[in-house]
């Protein structure tokens, strides 16, 4: 799948691994959660009401459009998270019961 | 509440220099930030495994950066520092916050609030698109992370940041496709005499737009954005009308899109300080008198959170506010240090001024967009809607617009469409803007998790 994201420096960096909806993906340390996604695919989410895909719109944490799940449920805001080594995200929301 | 820490909410320029000057007065102020590391948006970080030079961030501004970075650094062991924290609502006791899962109740004696600004944004159809982001994103994800939002993105919108980020992007090897501008040459020179006051300003940005024209680069002035075009779900292109109205294309793979910036002022509204309609920036925002200090005794503003005039100016609104926050506190400051700062800030107030007129907000798009654009991209309602609300079902303001058919009632709290649906039911129901009102503040201000505890 082509990605929406190029990136242009800082490509020398350690590479971790983390899981997007079951699937390895690698990604580089100091990446958000919003990069790493999408240096390798073009979405993170799709909106509650038409289901169409949304990849963020304002990396700055005030538009709540990146969000994005670890498969135990909770939420984080891709924009401002840090993607961790084994992290096991899925871009389908959990269903919220599941996760108190 | 007399014994409890003064609080600065923002570590950005005006937060920072701020801290700095309650620290000089010997107080240990309390500094919140939603960042993980302090800088704000435009000195904002890289990860401390980046290499990049700040130079390379940060061009011609690269000094006052690393400045901002080094004496925040410097005071890190004199202040109490929360990185990665929210301030999301207040309470009889203070201000509620959160990091990570944990919410946190603190007390304040008094608060300056320099909570920034975000892009002001003009939906236009297909905006919601994969490949769309608002131009600050555009260059976070430049500075922050060291990626392009596309291969040969378009930028769109009006201001001098669609000119910094589109030189930006040409320098980091991702040459734009093109830049439009709804702004016409003809006002831009009108603000330009304003503007005179700061040449070196100017300067930089005339080289932005020559180095941009010299690399091939079309920069269109007076357009009207049509759509963002998609093709299998990807920002695909940009159709808009240019300044003779002939309907042109050009393709794309992203979108920056801004038109000036929107103040952040949801804390200022929850802790009840009394707003004005601000002509100049056509938005409601806090009233402060000069040194940043609101209708209430103990709340101060500083920044672009209250003001829309840049970095330069926030540096020295944060200093102002502290002296204010230490005089009224019963601190001796000297008046010597207030009639300064009222000098800079003199300057930087001309110029924003001449920055506005400059680069208006184009609120007439906001009637002629299609009723099938989507508006509150949270909650996918379209101008169409909020036209409902205005003839249909008689709103005569924001809020009730909002209880009707819900147009900023999603988790962004109308940050991103909060503006310009005031301008679609202002011109649905013929009234100047200001009389459409503002959308009131809501605690949480941004979500919380549903397992989140709170600790004493």
């Amino acid at each position: 799948m082509p990605a929406l994201f190029r990136r242009v420096a800082e490509k020398d960096r350690k590479t971790i691994r983390l899981f997007v909806d079951g699937h390895e993906i690698e990604a580089l340390e100091g990446d958000t959660l919003l990069v790493a996604l999408l240096t390798r695919t073009r979405q993170l989410r799709h909106n509650e009401f038409d289901n169409a895909p949304r990849a963020g719109f304002c990396l700055m944490g005030a538009c709540q459009d990146c969000w994005v799940w670890t498969e135990d449920g909770t939420q984080l805001r891709a924009c401002s998270t840090p993607a961790q080594p084994g992290m096991r995200i899925t871009t389908t929301e959990v269903p919220w019961l599941t996760n108190l | 509440m007399a014994d409890e820490p003064v609080i600065v909410i923002g570590a950005g320029p005006a937060g920072t220099r701020a801290a700095q000057r309650l620290v000089q007065a010997g107080l240990r102020p309390v500094v919140i930030d939603e960042n993980d590391r302090q800088g704000g948006q435009i000195y904002r970080r890289q990860p401390e495994n980046f290499h990049r030079t700040p130079e390379k961030l940060y061009g011609t501004e690269a000094a006052k950066a690393t400045a901002l970075h080094t004496d925040f650094d410097l005071l890190r062991p004199r202040i109490d520092y929360r990185p990665g924290t929210t301030v999301w609502g207040v309470s009889d006791e203070g201000l509620m916050t959160v990091c990570g899962q944990d919410v946190t109740i603190v007390p304040f004696s008094r608060v300056i609030i320099a909570s920034g600004a975000t892009d002001r944004i003009m939906p236009v159809p297909g905006w919601t698109t994969p490949g769309a982001y608002s131009l600050g994103a555009a260059q976070i994800a430049l500075k922050a992370q060291a990626c392009a939002i596309g291969q040969k993105p378009v930028f769109m919108g009006t201001g001098p940041l669609l000119y910094l980020v589109a030189w930006q992007y040409l320098q980091a090897g991702a040459r734009p496709a093109a830049v439009l501008d709804t702004s016409a040459l003809s006002t831009r020179m009108k603000g330009l005499l304003r503007m005179a006051s700061r040449a070196r300003v100017v300067a930089n940005g005339v080289r932005y737009m020559a180095d941009l024209a010299r690399a091939g680069v079309r920069l269109h002035a007076g357009i009207t954005p049509r759509a963002i075009e998609a093709s299998n779900n990807q920002v695909s292109g940009v159709t808009w009308c240019d300044s003779r109205g002939r309907l042109r294309q050009v393709s794309c793979d992203a979108v920056g899109m801004g038109y000036g910036l929107r103040s952040e002022t949801q804390l200022a509204d929850l802790l009840k300080c009394e707003f004005i309609f601000d002509p100049c920036f056509t938005q409601w925002r806090p009233h402060v008198d000069r040194n940043g200090r609101t209708s209430r005794p103990d709340v101060y503003l500083a920044g672009d959170g209250v003001l829309l005039r840049g970095a330069d100016a926030a540096e020295a609104a944060g200093q102002l506010a502290a002296c204010a926050v230490l005089r009224d506190g019963g601190h001796s400051v000297e008046d010597t240090e207030f009639t300064q700062l009222h000098e800079t800030l003199a300057i930087m107030n001309h110029f924003g001024r001449g920055l506005a007129e400059a680069f208006p907000w184009p609120a007439h798009l906001a009637g002629a967009l299609p009723d099938e654009t989507v508006v509150c991209r949270c909650e996918n309602i379209t101008a169409g809607e909020i036209r409902r609300a205005a003839g249909e079902l008689d709103a005569p303001e924001m809020n009730r617009a909002k209880a009707l058919t819900r147009p900023g009632m999603g988790r962004c709290q109308g940050r991103m469409c909060g503006l310009a649906a005031a301008e679609i039911l202002a011109a649905a129901r013929n009234v100047p803007v200001r009389e459409v009102g503002r959308l009131r503040t809501a605690a949480p201000v941004k979500p919380l998790p549903l397992n989140c505890t709170v600790k004493s």
